[in-house]
């Protein structure tokens, strides 16, 4: 701004052509200065008071300062909010409710936020949310963040605005119309009411077109028999909680088995109340969670299963059927007596593809008069037609397919044949994807349209008939996406956005609750449900027909999707792709699973190498022609004989970075989308490098690790110490329980809080969801497939799995008590090593282990800078800053909990993971800090956690009320087998546990005295 | 300091008709005289093995211990191998110039100086270990008790490794000014040799002003024997304290009452053979067969026998304990070791460390110089594992098989050990170059009451005075 305002100097200015205005403007020193005067003077000189050396001083101090300040300090530009926005406080977390559902996994979440970024998931707890999310939807926070992510509209490659996408997509669409072209719109399992609106919209506007569903992993058998008895096209619900006797045909009920979430309501089941607890008998091929769950396990092929199915369908509804003698006639027998002699308290569940099986299931669950089973609030997240999307790869092969659209569907790598859709695919006269990455599919259409995260959209899902769930947005899209049902809308000519369809769509069926209150709880239940009546079916036939089936003479293949890769669609997860299998504890891999038997018919070996990685052989698999190339083999106890499994959702390479293209695709290998295959298996040189957590597969016939029970002996049997005996010592040559025995003075831990973790052995079902938890909670950092096979994996948490090395693990105890001398019969040289290898079909065992927080943990003594140290609250402190990485404190850990940074894990591309680039480092947790190469790390019971609790009491003036301490795996935890909280406050459920006849504490001998107890495993058998 | 007269039964301990003069000659000779070629040689390998080593080191620093091949259940492996493995050796020094001076061993002085010199430097490449293992040594100095400003942060008295930091540090503080004191008298016998200005300084400082009076000579004695005094603990204390390191730890196989004599015996017995090592091969090459004899190798051949004896035993008590416990997880670990997947290392360990030494029994081999070499190396390699089955095979299987895991080492583990061989060896071998090899100064106290040729002249006159 310039200004016209002028300042007077002097009265001289007044005066006009004033010679000293004049001489002023020209020279501003009026008087001469007299340098020369004063450099002349040698006296004055030498008396002034800047000599020589200050003058130098002066000099170099300015130089100095100068080059300092010319030094670019770094710059971090941080923004503060101009206007706060509101509700967002810093430090302050803010939780979402919203409920999720990709087409595979799904789940009623409260998504925690932090400064308006999603940085973890939690279950929504609120009433009639009923689905928990599972390990893979844990991780799908960080799936969001993925750098890879298509981040713009692409038109045949190139990048392009969403006017240049709508033009294409409009005009083709009219051209479609005008011509009378065949329009297809490929999605998967919507399960959206209001999307399912808005199709039906879409195809009305577009005569020929339809609309095809495609699930990845079909369970098209399933709906068939459904649909055929009951009228509906939709799964069954089961609830375990009230079953009995759980009869499983094949079906991993506690896995992905028609979408998975059984877990909470079996584990209720089984944790014995007044004596009961449900007997779970499963019957299966590969070695599943549920196998490794149940009382009674029986190796059988799919075709035995089969088999096995049809006589118990006979016996139980007493429809006679010929069918040949049984391989384990008696033991299926006196299952089928089992399930009638539990009436209504008896359920069947089976995973076979095939109609006719699945028509039985429903005949037997409807003669039982099945409690658990519940016909008429049903699951809606199946709806694929296997018809349908073969009708559309032939169609699209003979280029009748005018425009295809398609979302959150990959087609091109999930379907057996792939390579012919995308071949068809090139005939379309117009192709779009909508996806979240570009993959094997959006990379071949013409337009590749960037979807948003489900934590960017807006949307409602109905899980099962009658509960909804609200979806809504808890970011800013990061990238410039638009989701299929914006994109729908504005290709069906509609002004609105999605968020005002939907919530126009809700007005109306929201009965008693308003939009927001459905929005703020992320779930609506209407409590009007109709009920599906049976209409009849010719189950005698569909028995006749199973039962004349012919076992393949071949290796029989079972597809099955890994507990933590499921479909495949979340791949480019770091978390997922470092969380080891629950069964194999190997990550980073998908492998052939057979039997020993058949391991040594084929010549396939497994063996550790001299650090202890597993290497295993390759094999080439051939399903009708198909072969798959280089599938590593692992050897795998409880394997059917004559089967082999393969997870599905592997060997994607398109839009993956490098370290995450691994395994191989066994979509190829899916053909007529029947999980179990026909298949041989033709050795090939080479031996592939697993990343195995875990090498020793017993538990060495040490029974006080994982201490077990029947449940005869748990009812009869009234003296714990019986079943659940406290360790012994020798103290003054007098025996003594070990725990009673202290070497040191105990401090007075009844003051305050004290934090106890409770593991019920009970009801874990080994599915992983605490241990993705704990990494994302906890900034845990991941560390790839070499480093894991080294044995450094970094999880906090992790989950022991043991196989017994007898048929029980009460007979491995047995065969150690009884090892009598080094040699012999009953030597312990031999012994051992015999306790090494697991049985053919062994007892499985799943086992918690994070920090065990002793109270005289061994790891506190030894450290020689004291950066491990106890708490008032009993947890065992890890100070970061202070450890200098010596590592004694792992060394004397009893649990080998800890874990060091070998490397430097962030910020470092020997470690091209989440916590390499700006946008992964987004989900980190600011609450716990990112740990540094060079120091111990472990479980800190999720300190950050037990101090906000206290905190916000604290500021509300209250106590801490029961219940209201968590950690990340308690919370996570769904079958409520992992338990937090306050041993000092009475009225906590925890402080009821550790009173339990059950509660132990993992290696009580030793003396730490544990903060984490276990509660011993009843087997109902 | 000692008498003129011994009696004649006992061997000579100094060979030939060797006068004062000869003595002084023959230890200045290495020192004056030029480096042979197969001294460059040798210097050559080891110097190169050093620097590879510092490289491996320099790496590990830079990049993370993830380099070496621990892994979750082996934190420790090499790196404390070495490092007790080292700290063993340098105990025969101690034993040598502290433990036999009190018992007034003659034998001792032509060896104690390059034992103490072993001791010095093999302490040094035992302290490099527990700064490079850990995660972050640009800290390592918290773990000394130091004024800070980290709210005073204290170090944690409890540690072992705590324990460790004194002990070694007293260790080598001791070692070093004991054999300085040595050094002084021999210091000056160089310095007033040297003909080079520039040597003479150097070996004037070294001898701090050495004049050879009566004073001097008496103040010598004393305060030998006062850090003799000192040191002696020192023998039993410092590998006592290195083994708690496992001893009060809570893993089968470590927690163990009988480690403290274990690990002095073993200490002992490792320290002994490299001292065989070192001489048999420094008595040839600097021509000093005169003073280090057969009779000198023949004495510690015994003491290697023996303390390999009481290594044995201790051996098979821990196998007895591990029995007689009836606690599974020890008996486990002990049968693990013996023939689980590191038995080799196991059966290694047992040859070398029990087996080998009763070699000794008979007097033709403990009296072959070759066989005496041989065994000397064979048993250091079987302390070495020793050490190593102790920590691994302890480690690799412990509580929870879940973790059971097996360690292998990468080359920078491999590397760095070499490293310090060859560090070792730089420093053994300049010694050998410029320090008086021989306590010349004690030698010629004996000169008279066990040298040859007095004893023979003693004997010849005897037979006149008769």
């Amino acid at each position: 701004m310039s200004s016209n305002k002028k300042y007077w100097k002097s009265v001289e200015e007044l005066n006009e052509n004033s010679s000293i205005v004049e001489t002023l403007r020209n020279n501003e020193f009026v008087e001469a200065i007299p340098t020369d005067e004063f450099l002349g003077d040698k006296d004055s000189l030498s008396n002034s008071s800047t000599t020589r050396r200050d003058f130098l001083k002066y000099v170099g101090f300015s130089t100095a300062a100068a080059s300092l300040a010319a030094c670019e300090g770094p710059v971090i530009k941080s923004i503060p909010y101009v206007v706060q926005p509101e509700q967002i406080i810093p430090g302050i977390a803010d939780y979402y409710a919203t409920s999720m559902f990709d087409g595979f996994d799904f789940a009623n979440l409260l998504v925690k936020t932090r400064e308006g970024r999603p940085i973890k998931i939690e279950n929504n707890t609120i009433e009639g949310a009923k689905f928990s999310a599972n390990a893979r939807v844990h991780a799908s926070v960080l799936s969001m963040y993925d750098n890879m992510r298509l981040k713009q509209p692409k038109v045949d490659q190139k990048n392009a605005t969403w006017s240049d996408v709508d033009a294409k997509v409009k005009a083709s669409l009219a051209d479609a119309k005008a011509t009378g072209a065949q329009v297809v719109l490929l999605t998967g399992t919507l399960a959206s009411p209001s999307t399912e609106k808005l199709v039906s919209e879409f195809l009305a506007n577009n005569p020929t077109a339809k609309h095809v569903i495609y699930d990845a992993v079909s369970s098209s058998d399933a709906l068939d028999a459904f649909q055929a008895v009951y009228g509906e096209r939709a799964l069954a619900e089961y609830e375990f909680e009230k079953a009995a006797t759980i009869v499983s045909v094949g079906a991993d009920f506690l896995g992905d088995w028609q979408g998975g979430g059984y877990d909470k309501g079996y584990a209720q089941g089984r944790v014995p109340k007044q004596g009961k607890m449900s007997k779970h008998i499963q019957l299966e091929a590969n070695m599943t969670l549920s196998g490794a769950a149940a009382d009674k396990r029986i190796p059988m092929s799919v075709a035995e299963q089969i088999q096995a199915l049809v006589k118990i369908f006979s016996i139980v509804t007493g429809t006679p059927v010929t069918l040949g003698k049984l391989s384990n006639e008696v033991e299926i027998v006196k299952i089928a007596e089992q399930l009638n002699q539990s009436g209504s308290k008896g359920v069947l569940v089976s995973g076979i593809d095939d109609k006719n099986a699945q028509l039985l299931v429903l005949a037997i669950n409807a003669k039982l008069n099945s409690e658990a089973f519940n016909p008429n609030q049903t699951r809606q997240i199946r709806k694929g037609s296997n018809q349908a999307v073969a009708q559309l790869v032939s169609d699209l092969n003979g280029g009748k397919v005018h425009t295809l659209i398609m979302s959150g569907v990959n087609p091109v790598y999930t379907l057996a044949d792939g390579k012919a859709f995308a071949e068809g695919l090139k005939k379309a006269k117009l192709s779009v994807a909508i996806s979240l990455k570009e993959d094997e599919t959006a990379s071949l259409t013409t337009i590749a349209a960037p979807a948003p995260h489900y934590l960017e959209s807006w949307g409602d899902v109905q899980i099962i008939k009658g509960t909804y769930g609200l979806t809504q947005p808890t970011i800013r899209p990061l990238f410039n996406t638009r989701q299929l049902q914006d994109n729908l809308l504005v290709w069906n000519g509609n002004a609105k956005t999605y968020y005002e369809y939907l919530k126009e769509a809700w007005t109306g069926v929201l009965v008693g609750k308003t939009w927001s209150q459905a929005v703020h709880d992320g779930i609506f239940v209407s409590s009007t449900v109709s009920s599906n009546v049976a209409t009849g079916a010719d189950f005698s036939a569909a028995a006749t027909a199973l039962s004349q089936a012919k076992p393949s003479s071949e290796l029989e293949l079972n597809l099955y999707t890994k507990t933590g890769m499921g479909d495949g669609q979340q791949a480019n997860n770091p978390w997922l792709q470092e969380f080891p299998d629950p069964i194999t504890r190997a990550s980073w891999d998908n492998y052939l699973t057979i039997s020993k038997a058949d391991a040594e018919k084929y010549g396939v070996e497994n063996h550790n190498v001299a650090n202890g990685g597993l290497n295993g052989s390759y094999v080439t698999v051939t399903v009708g022609g198909t072969k798959l190339e280089r599938v590593p083999v692992i050897i795998q106890p409880g394997q059917a004989k004559g089967t082999a499994g393969l997870a599905l959702g592997y060997g994607k390479k398109a839009a993956l970075k490098e370290a995450m293209q691994v395994g191989v695709n066994a979509y190829t290998l899916y053909k007529g989308f029947n999980s179990t295959q026909s298949a041989t298996i033709a050795m090939e040189s080479g031996e592939h490098e697993f990343a195995c957590v875990q090498l020793q597969k017993t538990l060495m016939g040490r029974g006080d690790i994982i201490k077990e029970t029947t449940l005869t002996i748990f009812n009869t049997e009234k003296d714990a110490k019986k079943w659940n005996p406290p360790p012994m010592v020798s103290m003054d040559h007098k025996p003594i329980e070990a725990t009673k025995v202290d070497l040191w003075e105990s401090f007075d831990r009844s003051v305050g809080h004290h934090f106890n973790l409770s593991i019920d052995l009970n009801s874990c079902t080994g599915c992983g969801a605490c241990v993705i938890a704990c990494h994302a909670e906890n900034n845990v950092p991941v560390v790839g497939k070499s480093e894991v096979r080294r044995s450094r994996d970094m999880h906090w948490l992790r989950i022991d799995r043991y196989y017994s090395s007898e048929d029980t693990f009460a007979g491995d105890n047995k065969k150690k008590d009884e090892f009598d001398g080094l040699t012999g019969e009953k030597g312990s040289l031999g012994g051992f090593g015999e306790l090494e290898h697991p049985a053919d079909n062994p007892q499985v065992a799943f086992q918690p282990v994070m920090c065990q927080h002793c109270n005289h943990a061994p790891c506190e003594t030894v450290c020689p800078v004291a950066a491990t140290s106890h708490s008032r609250q009993g947890q065992n402190h890890m100070a970061y800053n202070r450890c200098v990485g010596t590592r004694y404190c792992a060394n004397n850990c009893p649990y080998k909990v800890r874990r060091f940074n070998w490397f430097l894990y962030n910020k470092n591309n020997e470690f091209d993971f989440h916590m390499n680039d700006d946008l992964g480092r987004m989900v980190l947790n600011p609450d716990v800090n990112v740990r540094s190469r060079g120091v111990m790390e472990k479980c800190s019971m999720c300190i950050q956690m037990t101090q906000a609790t206290i905190l916000k009491a604290k500021k509300e003036g209250r106590e801490v009320n029961a219940g209201e301490f968590q950690t990340a795996c308690s919370n996570a935890c769904s079958t409520g087998s992992l338990a937090f909280g306050d041993v000092n406050n009475k009225e906590s459920e925890v402080a009821k546990l550790v009173e339990d006849d059950r509660m132990y504490h993992l290696l009580e001998h030793v003396g730490t005295k544990p903060n984490v107890f276990y509660h011993v495993k009843v087997r109902n058998i | 300091m000692s008498s003129h007269y011994e009696a004649p039964i006992r061997k000579p301990l100094v060979i030939g008709d060797k006068s004062y003069h000869d003595v002084t000659v023959d230890v200045a000779a290495p020192v004056e005289g030029r480096a042979n070629k197969q001294w460059w040689i040798v210097f050559s390998i080891a110097l190169t093995a050093f620097l590879w080593g510092v490289g491996c080191m320099i790496y590990t620093i830079s990049t993370g211990i993830g380099t070496w091949g621990l892994n979750k259940t082996v934190g420790w492996a090499w790196d404390i191998t070495n490092f007790v493995w080292w700290v063993g050796i340098g105990h025969a020094g101690t034993l040598i110039s502290a433990v036999l001076l009190l018992f007034r061993q003659k034998w001792r002085m032509a060896i104690n100086r390059s034992a103490e010199a072993m001791t010095i430097f093999s302490v040094m490449q035992a302290g490099l270990f527990p700064i490079i293992h850990m995660g972050r040594p640009w800290l390592g100095y918290w773990v000394l008790p130091i004024p800070n400003q980290f709210g005073s942060l204290w170090v944690n008295f409890n540690s072992p490794l705590l324990w460790d930091v004194f002990a070694i540090s007293t260790y080598l503080s001791v070692s070093l000014v004991f054999w300085w004191t040595g050094l002084l008298p021999d210091f000056a016998m160089l310095r007033d040799r040297a003909i080079t200005p520039f040597t003479k300084r150097v070996y004037s400082i070294l001898s701090f002003g050495w004049s050879g009076r009566a004073k001097d000579w008496q103040r010598f004695e004393e305060v030998s024997l006062v850090l003799a005094g000192l040191a002696t603990p020192l023998v039993l204390s410092v590998h006592t304290i290195v083994s708690f390191d496992f001893a009060t730890s809570v893993i089968p196989g470590w927690h163990t009452t009988i480690f403290p004599p274990y690990f002095v015996a073993g200490a002992v017995f490792s320290g002994f053979a490299m001292v065989n090592t070192l001489l048999i091969i420094m008595r040839k090459v600097s021509k000093l067969e005169a003073y280090i004899t057969i009779q000198h190798i023949e004495l510690m051949n015994i003491v290697i026998m023996i303390t390999g004896s009481i290594v044995g035993v201790a051996y098979i008590t821990e196998l007895f304990v591990a029995w007689y416990s009836g606690v599974e997880y020890e008996q486990y670990a002990f049968l693990n070791r013996a023939t689980g997947p590191y038995a080799w290392a196991y059966w290694a360990m047992m040859t070398c460390n029990v087996f080998s030494p009763q070699f000794m029994w008979f007097k033709k081999l403990r009296t072959s110089i070759m066989f005496s070499f041989v065994i000397s190396i064979v048993v250091n390699i079987g302390m070495w594992f020793e050490r190593f089955v102790i920590i691994v095979t302890s480690l690799h299987r412990d509580y929870l098989p879940s973790s059971w895991t097996m360690f292998s080492p990468t080359f920078v583990d491999i590397g760095i050990f070499i490293g310090t061989i060859g560090f070792f060896f730089v420093l053994f071998l300049l010694y050998a170059r410029s320090f008086p090899v021989i306590a010349q100064a004690e030698v010629k106290t004996i000169l008279k009451s066990s040298g040859e040729f007095y004893k023979k002249k003693r004997e010849e006159e005897g037979h006149h005075n008769h």
